[in-house]
């Protein structure tokens, strides 16, 4: 039986190369799924390009005629400037809250053995799963009765949306943090408590810096999750903290649908989610096998 | 100490929503109520027999959407599935490109939904859309343009959306669950003799039973719950083909403002879910046991 050379690393995962029937289902099947992935892109940066006649007529693959106006005229048709300074309060609101919260918690998952752990985070993952429908109705009468009692209007203020978008990716969060915890070396803090830090600042000082790319992927997940979120936003905001995730829908209710506006818009609107994506999905595998190891 | 303040707002935004969920479905809240709901009457099971009532005109339109919202769901996670362990398997070993592939495929993941969908929805329309324009005018299919907004066809276009948008989670879990397959597995099968399609059968598939797992547990959950594809794909009126039950329930409690029913339909959504979800682990675990 031939053996392995020692200290050489094995790159491929069979030692001999793929034979040509996987290497053609790899080209055909791959090809289709980038097609498929690409295409409603393709539609959304070409239609974001054509003037109005030409979106409302036939489909074409190439624009006949160039323009950039859809990007200028999208600000004025529909207060989409508002909407998008709304959307940026909100879910930067949302993502830095939900990241403080998610770092406490997932550091006392993590570090303390406590009577309920594992309870505690069968039942805030499974929060995650439930039809947000579920909650809607009662939040909705909660944040009325609040606002009834106290003055305090959680309905249609973005303070409202900022509290329950948080708790969204606050599950999600801690699971994975928490998971990123448990593979720092326990020794690290360890050494901090012999310094004589308590452990918060055990917590500030060595833990949270050690952890940083798992605490930005949080981070950036939260916002995106409140970014794309609508249910909540369509019934709780009003005319002045509306966001773009409802405000969008504002192009095709006037008489005539400004297709490439929406899709002008659509791109802009995409663009601080997909740079954080970008900028995430390093960390998010390394993230997931970590969370997954647990 | 340091759990508490997350606690506080899980406990604010979805335990206390839940029991008050509970609360409500007991009781007769319509519109006159809305300002003073704790004061609303009771009104025992009587929302549960109206919305359960499958003879009763609205018991008979959530069992409709009941069962479109299954069969939806299955369709559309089983295809997610099937795309993104495909994707995943097929770009497991180095080959020139896959690194930009990857970022490809993880495209439909990173685009807000809203975004992504409302395109979709541009691409399905009966005169200027993509979808029309390609299976009529160039390949000839279809004899007619097709409406893919209303009626029947409505249902493939919402499956065809929600299997866009999620098999890339699919791959992205498949492909981090591939990560910790040991080497010396593919090592051992290739020096017994066993080919690529034999050793992905073999190795490969049996490995990923515990990713699988879960992921197809996260999906089906995620695409039952969908609310943002139907409402955003069809704006507020639903076509009855695609009506699936988080759309319904949200029209029909923001409709008529009847919370009391739209809760007794909630409530029986959550059982529904948990029972599925605690059976699916039951019964997985116990065959995961039996190997």
């Amino acid at each position: 039986m031939p053996t392995r050379p020692r200290g050489k690393a094995v790159v491929t995962r069979a030692p001999m190369a793929p034979p040509p029937s996987f290497i053609w289902t790899r080209r055909i099947v791959l090809g289709v799924l980038t097609v498929f992935a690409l295409l409603p892109v393709y539609v959304m940066v070409s239609s974001s390009l054509k003037p109005l006649q030409d979106v409302t007529s036939t489909f074409s693959w190439i624009p006949a005629h160039i323009t950039v106006s859809p990007y200028v005229d999208m600000w004025r048709t529909v207060p989409l400037g508002r909407y998008f300074v709304n959307s940026l309060i909100v879910c930067t609101c949302a993502a830095l809250l939900s990241v403080l919260l998610a770092t406490f918690a997932a550091y006392a998952v993590s570090r303390y053995r406590f009577r309920g752990r594992r309870v505690f985070t069968l039942v805030v993952l499974s929060t995650q799963m439930f039809p947000g429908i579920l909650f809607l109705l009662p939040l909705f009468l909660i944040f009325v009765s609040i606002g009834n009692a106290t003055g305090i209007a959680l309905l249609g203020s973005r303070t409202g949306l900022v509290i329950t978008y948080l708790t969204f990716s606050l599950p999600f969060s801690i699971w994975l943090l928490a998971g990123y915890f448990d593979s720092i070396p326990r020794s690290l803090d360890e050494a901090a408590w012999v310094d004589g830090c308590g452990p918060l600042r055990a917590l500030f000082r060595v833990v949270i810096p050690a952890a940083m790319p798992g605490i930005i992927t949080v981070a950036i997940y939260a916002f995106m999750t409140a970014w794309g979120e609508v249910l909540f936003a369509s019934v709780m905001t009003n005319d002045t903290t509306r966001t773009l995730a409802v405000g969008l829908r504002d192009y095709s209710t006037q008489t005539d649908v400004y297709w490439n506006q929406i899709m002008a818009a659509s791109i802009v609107v995409s663009i601080p989610v997909v740079a954080g994506f970008l900028l995430m999905q390093r960390f998010l595998v390394t993230g997931l096998t970590a969370g997954a190891v647990k | 100490m340091l759990l508490l303040p997350a606690l506080l707002f899980e406990l604010l935004v979805h335990l206390v929503p839940m029991v008050v969920g509970v609360f409500i479905s007991f009781k007769a809240l319509t519109q006159l109520y809305l300002a003073q709901w704790q004061h609303a009457p009771w009104a025992g099971l009587s929302n549960y027999r109206i919305v359960a009532d499958v003879n009763g005109a609205i018991g008979q339109a959530l069992l409709h959407s009941f069962v479109v919202t299954c069969a939806f769901t299955a369709l559309a996670v089983g295809l997610s599935w099937l795309f993104g362990c495909a994707a995943a398997i097929l770009a497991q070993d180095k080959f020139r490109g896959r690194g930009v592939l990857r970022a490809i495929f993880l495209t439909p993941y990173a685009l807000p939904v809203y975004a992504s969908v409302i395109t979709w929805a541009f691409m399905f329309q009966y005169n200027n859309g993509l979808v029309n324009h390609v299976l009529h005018d160039e390949l000839g299919i279809t004899s007619r343009p097709t409406f893919w907004l209303l009626g029947d066809n409505s249902f493939v276009a919402l499956v065809t959306v929600s299997v866009w948008r999620n098999w890339p989670f699919a791959f992205l879990v498949i492909m981090a669950g591939l990560q910790s397959i040991p080497r010396e597995l593919y090592e051992a099968a290739a020096i017994d003799g066993a080919g690529i399609w034999q050793q992905i059968r073999l190795v490969t598939m049996p490995s990923l039973r515990s990713v699988n797992q879960v992921l197809v547990l996260v999906l089906f959950l995620w695409t039952f719950n969908d609310f943002t594809t139907p409402y955003v794909l069809f704006g507020n009126a639903a076509p009855q083909p695609a009506d699936v039950i988080s759309v319904h329930i949200y029209q029909s409690s923001f409709l008529t403002w009847n919370f009391g029913e739209g809760s007794a339909m909630s409530v029986l959504l959550l059982l529904f879910l948990l029972v599925v979800s605690g059976g699916y682990l039951l019964l997985t675990s116990r065959r995961r046991d039996a190997y």
